[in-house]
């Protein structure tokens, strides 16, 4: 069991000598300045006032722009372990459902035709 | 101090003594970080729950078998406000209600099926020293303490505990008594015990298996904790987040499930309303349909234990049980919508979650199937494990296939809310899950104790129990099939339809009553065995897991010597072999 | 007898305890704050009316303090990686950084919900009151928790650098995760509240 940690220590801090270090701190930076902008972007253009599917469009993907940044770069994920992706990628499915079924639940199907109001105004005519 | 011929079971134990020496009374028992204490820890404080929750139950079984009838003996010892003259109060039944769910489900099943076995079994059944985070693991332990508590003590503030069922509905729940804020501060306290369990779970089978011990050679028990582990981590926090909504609109007046203009008591709520009702039941039902899963799951992997033991040959299709169980956790999160048919839900949403739930039914009857078959042809033991995991295909047969009618849209609507669902939910929990927990006691209580329970004993237990389990649940379908409500706290006495039923309720009852009196060679067996037991030598059941590498009891740290595995973990009978089993951990 | 891995890496999840164990945890969190933002969703989108984040909250303040917990989220990443290049003294400073940004967050909300609290918007006022209270409030219990853990590696924890560095910054690391994904949480909650 010794011998296999021991090979597995080396193997954590192979990619991690201090050029690359010093590689990682200059995409911090870089990623600090890209949420900056992006701050400052999504609050101007809040100050536009658009129409509220506009806005929300907007803002969602600045802030998922500006999310996935911090989970890539911030949080290692562009660089993380297939084990730790696969929970992830598990949460979001089910991170999914729940945001979008319960907003569904009155749903009958667009694709049923459905029986129109109107038509049984006429009826009691 | 060295002898290089020790036997590992004796160096292990010389380790044991030289931790006890270590640790005080406290560190040792109470607040341990050894996962064995934690799991007995779990594993007693689960067993009480049950008990109390139980004795509720009969409680309530008195009033439904003789509505008004006051209640001889022990009736004046609940007090007028409850129990007036020995009478039952509606109030008073709606409590025990509300309490015998939840008491039920969070703080009995799931604290010993998966606090209590997963705790001590899984590190065991995976070769590991102990789970990947100690103290965490303790924290969890202490969390659902705290909140067993809180639940306990609610029944003394006034108005009582809480009222509005264990599914907490709103916005009744939210104009009740006092004792709904204590039913969700303990809820806090208990979904936050389930998710630190989880994590470690999660991590513990990931990160501390043995050398050799592949995912798909992982006994069917560990699948079935890590699969529930997963629905525990990713299906709680939705009703924490709902906890903290519904105590917010209790305690700081937010609308969040209060429509507006509600009227309660002939006047207009003075709250600002828009809040959404059926979003409480999205939120609670998210959880708990995997709730469900998280009571079945950790049975069925008891039950596959015990049956590929006492057949003496391998699980049939154990690959078959693993995709299934992996994929049936993976569906039970978009199946919770079932439970709210009767909401007004939009024609294409109830037909995607009747879809849904019929679908689900395809794994849990491919493991039930390959439990089954694992009879066939096997040389089998009839020890007390083996009775109760037995016991358990049919009595979960039931409860699932009585389940089908109330997964689809349109027949759910006469039976929805009706003792049909009682019985069939009841199928599925308690002669399903709770007799695999029996066999699951039976089974590793040597491994804990160091001596068996007594057979006998055991046997009567096991029959008197399985006979009463079902003259209690039986009658409820055809109950529900009248179409009672299971609301009411008389059994529908004032109503006609319910007049040619009312029978049943009693033989339900009695039912009731009389498997309490054949849960006291169990209680008696558990204690009794402690020290009187037969002594049980390691491997007791001629298993073929890791757990029984182990000595008897396990000390702290578990094994003397890091174990590997060698094969998969049902190698029974296999030809050739001087013996009839072939152990994972035996090169 | 040891737990493995507390440290080392398993060879064949290439991943320490910790490392696992946090990600899970957050992965709880996701469940979380999802099912708020769920609950915002259903609740705003079956409302007749929804007052526009801006015309009663102050965006100002809440971009200067998206501006303090990014910055915190930078400073936190930057401690790290001085433990990385094996430069203590200069974790010691971005670690206090991080938590004085942490501060900094808190008092603006401070003012913030006292300011609301004298107008007499408290939570009971109207829905929009109530999610912004709840999602805000939850999320201000993460930033509680997360400076007290940092302060704690900052101060009392930080021992275990002499006698197991590669285990300290592992440590720190997975803090640090945990205060990403609170930046990352905010990244949402500030449009959502404060700007549609």
């Amino acid at each position: 069991m010794s011998d296999h940690l021991a090979t597995t220590d080396h193997d954590d801090h192979a990619g991690h000598d201090p050029a690359d270090i010093d590689r990682h701190v200059r995409v911090y930076i870089m990623v600090f300045v890209a949420l900056m902008v992006l701050t400052v972007i999504t609050v101007a253009v809040s100050r536009l006032h658009l129409s509220v599917p506009a806005a929300v469009s907007v803002a969602l993907l600045v802030a998922t722009v500006k999310g996935g940044l911090v989970a890539c770069y911030f949080m290692h994920l562009i660089s993380e372990k297939k084990l730790i992706l696969a929970v992830l990628a598990l949460t979001a499915a089910f991170f999914v459902v729940l945001l979008a079924l319960p907003s569904l639940t009155h749903s009958n199907g667009f694709w049923i035709p459905q029986a129109e109001p109107a038509h049984s105004d006429d009826a009691h005519k | 101090m060295s002898h290089p011929g020790t036997v590992a079971a004796g160096a292990a134990h010389r380790a044991h003594e030289a931790h006890h020496e270590e640790l005080g009374f406290w560190r040792k028992y109470v607040f341990s970080t050894d996962h064995k204490v934690i799991g007995i820890q779990y594993a007693v404080t689960g067993l009480l729950f049950l008990l109390f929750g139980f004795v509720l139950m009969m409680l309530m079984r008195w009033n439904l078998a003789y509505p008004g009838v006051p209640l001889p003996l022990i009736g004046g010892l609940f007090g007028e406000a409850r129990m007036p003259g020995g009478t039952m109060l509606p109030e008073f039944y709606n409590e025990l209600g509300a309490m015998h769910g939840t008491i039920m489900v969070f703080l009995g099943v799931v604290p010993l099926a998966v606090g209590g076995f997963g705790n001590f079994v899984l590190p065991l059944q995976i070769g590991a020293p102990d789970m990947a985070f100690p103290k965490i693991n303790m924290a969890s332990y202490w969390c659902l303490f705290l909140g067993g508590i809180t639940m306990l003590g609610s029944f003394f503030v006034p108005g009582g505990a809480a009222q509005s069922g264990w599914t907490s509905y709103t916005p009744l729940a939210v104009i009740a008594g006092s004792g709904q804020t204590w039913w969700l501060v303990g809820m806090i306290f208990l979904i936050t015990s389930s998710l630190l369990g989880a994590v470690n779970f999660l991590t513990t089978t990931i990160q501390l298996r043995a050398k050799g011990l592949t995912f798909m050679r992982l006994p069917f028990f560990v699948w079935a904790q890590f699969v529930t582990s997963f629905l525990l981590l990713l299906a709680f926090p939705p009703l924490e987040a709902a906890g903290v909504m519904q105590l917010m609109d209790r305690v700081a007046g937010t609308s969040f499930f209060m429509p507006s203009g509600l009227v309660v008591s002939g006047q207009v709520l003075a709250n600002a309303g828009g809040g959404n009702t059926v979003l409480w039941q999205h939120l609670f039902w998210f959880l708990a349909h995997p709730e469900v899963y998280v009571l079945i799951l950790p049975a069925m992997g008891i039950v596959a234990e015990i049956i590929a033991n006492n057949t003496r040959k391998p699980l049939w299709g154990y690959r078959s049980m693993v995709y299934s169980i992996v994929f049936l956790g993976f569906v039970s999160f978009i199946v919770w919508a079932h439970h709210m048919f009767m909401t007004g839900m939009g024609t294409a949403m109830a037909a995607f979650f009747q879809t849904t739930t019929m679908i689900i039914s395809i794994p849990s009857v491919v493991i039930l199937t390959a439990l089954v078959v694992s009879l066939w042809g096997g040389s089998i033991r009839f020890n007390t494990p083996m009775l109760f995991a037995i016991s358990f295909l049919p009595m979960f047969g039931i409860g699932g296939l009585t389940g089908l009618p109330l997964g689809l849209n349109i027949s759910d609507i006469p039976l929805h809310d009706t003792y049909y669902v009682i019985a069939h939910f009841h199928y599925v929990v308690a002669p399903g899950t709770i007799f695999a927990l029996f066999a699951g006691i039976y089974y590793w209580y040597p491994k804990a104790t160091g001596r068996r329970m007594n057979e006998t004993l055991g046997k009567v237990h096991w029959f008197g129990s399985l006979v009463c389990m079902n003259v209690v649940f039986m009658p409820m379908f055809l109950v529900g099939l009248a179409g009672v409500s299971r609301r009411l706290f008389d059994a529908g006495s004032a109503y006609d339809f319910a007049q040619g039923t009312m029978h049943w309720n009693s033989v339900s009852s009695w039912g009731a009553w009389i498997m309490a009196l054949f849960q006291i060679p169990f209680i008696f067996n558990f204690f009794w065995s402690i020290r009187n037991g037969e002594k049980a030598e390691d491997n007791v059941w001629q298993a073929t897991t890791i757990e029984w590498s182990a000595p008897s009891p396990p000390p702290h740290g578990n094994f003397a010597v890091a174990p590997q595995a060698h094969r998969g973990p049902y190698e029974y009978s296999v030809p050739g072999a001087n013996k009839d089993f072939t152990p994972q951990f035996e090169a | 007898m040891d737990i493995p891995y507390t440290v080392e890496v398993r060879r064949d999840t290439g991943l320490n305890n910790g490392k696992i164990g946090i990600w899970l945890f957050l992965a709880s969190e996701v469940m979380l704050f999802g099912a708020l933002f769920a609950s915002y969703i259903l609740i705003r989108t079956g409302s007749p009316s929804w007052p526009r984040g801006d015309t009663v909250l102050d965006y100002r303040l809440a971009t200067f303090n998206t501006i303090v917990l990014i910055a915190s989220s930078v400073t936190m990443v930057m401690a790290w990686a001085s433990l990385m290049r094996r430069r203590f003294g200069t974790f010691r400073i971005y670690m206090a950084a991080t938590v004085l940004l942490g501060g900094v967050f808190l008092v603006v909300k401070y003012f913030e919900y006292s300011h609301h609290l004298h107008l007499g918007e408290y939570p009971s006022h109207s829905n929009f009151f109530a999610i912004y209270y709840t999602l805000t409030g939850l999320h201000m219990l993460h930033v509680l928790g997360g400076m007290v853990v940092n302060a704690y590696f900052w101060g009392p924890g930080a021992k275990l650098w002499n006698t197991n560095p590669v285990w300290f910054t592992n440590r720190v690391e997975h803090s640090g995760l945990f205060w990403h994904f609170v930046d990352l949480v905010w990244i949402f909650l500030f449009p959502t509240l404060y700007l549609l």
